[in-house]
């Protein structure tokens, strides 16, 4: 339980960092380490003891099947990285865009300055 | 003298055609080992990639054109959506209609090698361009900078 | 490898302590590179609970994930916080969620959740048994998203080329007629 434990102080460091932090880009890092936590989450619960990993080589026999980790949250994790590269790279552009209209990343300072 | 230095340029320029060459691997061989589409893709973008930040951008867009990039980007997309809708010709949307082969050969498992291909080259295509994009985006607005402090 | 549980968790501790300097250091170069470490670690974690395609995928991406973050701030020239920290604040959401993963693991320890290394694959175990017979790969996953769940990639590449478009269009300098957009 301790794995599971830890994965969630992983996921609400990513959440504090969300809220409490006034730079943009600090911002977007706790986003990013949320989709960790997240992905690291799906991927222990799926963890099998002793378990090998879901390829199957020529020859092998259906008792070594029994030994798999579970691949189903690993297919789902590996749409989920690649969604979150797309997403960063938009958060990102973001920040760029909005640096160029304020001249700073902080978002005390940006909510302050009108247009 | 644009992009990095001349030991970087000659390493990269060595190097961007075995990044490819993995990639492609990586992506043809994603139903037999570990990899696929996505992975292989993002090696490939990552590829024209390095060739921008060592050369910089002209080198990289004779390469792979924006316009090109974007019609590759598109029609990766759309590939995938017909490999889908090719299935409706053996009963439902996303039925392996395609001939399955010989287990453990490269062709075969039907339309899995197909539309890893499509999803590498979108993938590819658009992480290289909006990667090319915040490239960009950072030179213009610092020569446009310039310009207002000299006005 | 039948007991992995040490090597984890010196990856998780690893990951957590690079969080916390990602999270509370005040150059943005050394946050950048701080929360790639974290991914990097990440990926090697995927390696040791047998997820190999998840390794190479993360690990390319997190590459992909550092470029693109250097880009977006070491070359903005602003990369210190000079901004002292609002320590009553901080406090405050510290022990707000504190309380919130206390409680979270309460309700998660109360309720029958799977213990770790014994997973339930109810669906699953369908698709390991018919993955090569049924598909011909010899990958599960790439069976998994390719044959049996492809809508899921389908939506996937959707909200991919959405992300992407949307970051151009942000991006973009000049107008549909070639004249260069005012900003502000």
């Amino acid at each position: 339980m301790t794995v599971y434990f830890l994965c969630a102080v992983l996921l609400t460091m990513g959440l504090y960092c969300l809220v409490a932090k006034k730079n943009i880009v600090k911002k977007v890092i706790g986003l990013v380490i949320m989709d960790y936590a997240v992905n690291l989450y799906l991927i222990i619960v799926g963890y099998k003891k002793g378990g090998v990993a879901p390829v199957i080589e020529r020859g092998m026999n259906s008792s070594m099947l029994e030994r798999f980790v579970d691949p189903l949250p690993q297919a789902l994790v590996l749409t989920s990285i690649v969604i979150g590269l797309g997403v960063l790279a938009l958060m990102v552009a973001m920040c760029i865009r909005i640096y160029e209209r304020h001249g700073t990343f902080d978002m005390s300072q940006i909510s302050k300055l009108r247009g | 003298m644009k992009g990095l230095s001349l030991i970087v340029k000659t390493i990269s320029d060595f190097v961007v055609a075995f990044i490819i060459i993995f990639g492609a691997y990586i992506v043809l061989y994603g139903h037999l080992t570990p990899g696929g589409g996505f992975a292989g893709g993002v090696i490939i973008a990552s590829a024209f990639i390095l060739l921008m930040l060592a050369h910089g951008r002209e080198v990289a867009f004779s390469k792979l054109g924006e316009r090109a990039a974007h019609i590759l980007d598109s029609a990766g997309a759309l590939a995938f959506l017909l490999i889908g809708w090719a299935g409706v010709v053996g009963g439902y949307f996303f039925m392996n209609v395609f001939g399955r082969g010989e287990q453990f050969r490269l062709l075969s498992s039907g339309m899995i090698l197909p539309a890893n291909i499509a999803i590498a080259f979108k993938v590819a295509s658009s992480l290289f361009l909006v990667f090319s994009a915040l490239a960009i985006f950072r030179r213009r607005s610092f020569r446009s900078m310039i310009e207002g402090e000299l006005r | 490898m039948e007991n992995i549980a040490p090597q984890l968790y010196t990856l998780l501790v690893f990951m957590v302590v690079g969080s916390i300097i990602a999270i509370e250091t005040k150059n943005l170069l050394s946050a950048v590179i701080s929360v790639s470490a974290v991914g990097f670690a990440l990926s090697i974690a995927f390696l040791f609970l047998g997820a190999p395609d998840i390794a190479i995928t993360q690990l390319v991406v997190e590459v992909l994930v550092l470029i693109i973050l250097i880009r977006g701030t070491i070359l903005l020239d602003n990369t210190a916080i000079e901004k002292g920290r609002d320590t009553l604040a901080m406090v405050a959401s510290l022990i707000f969620f504190g309380m919130l993963l206390g409680f979270g693991a309460l309700i998660f320890g109360s309720t029958g959740f799977p213990a770790f290394g014994e997973p339930l694959m109810r669906v699953s175990k369908v698709y390991v048994q018919t993955g090569l017979p049924a598909t011909y790969a010899a990958n599960i996953v790439a069976s998994i998203i390719l044959d049996f769940r492809a809508y899921d990639t389908l939506g996937e590449a959707t909200v991919l080329f959405a992300s992407i478009l949307g970051a151009l269009a942000i991006l973009r300098r000049t107008g549909k007629a070639g004249e260069e957009v005012v900003s502000a």
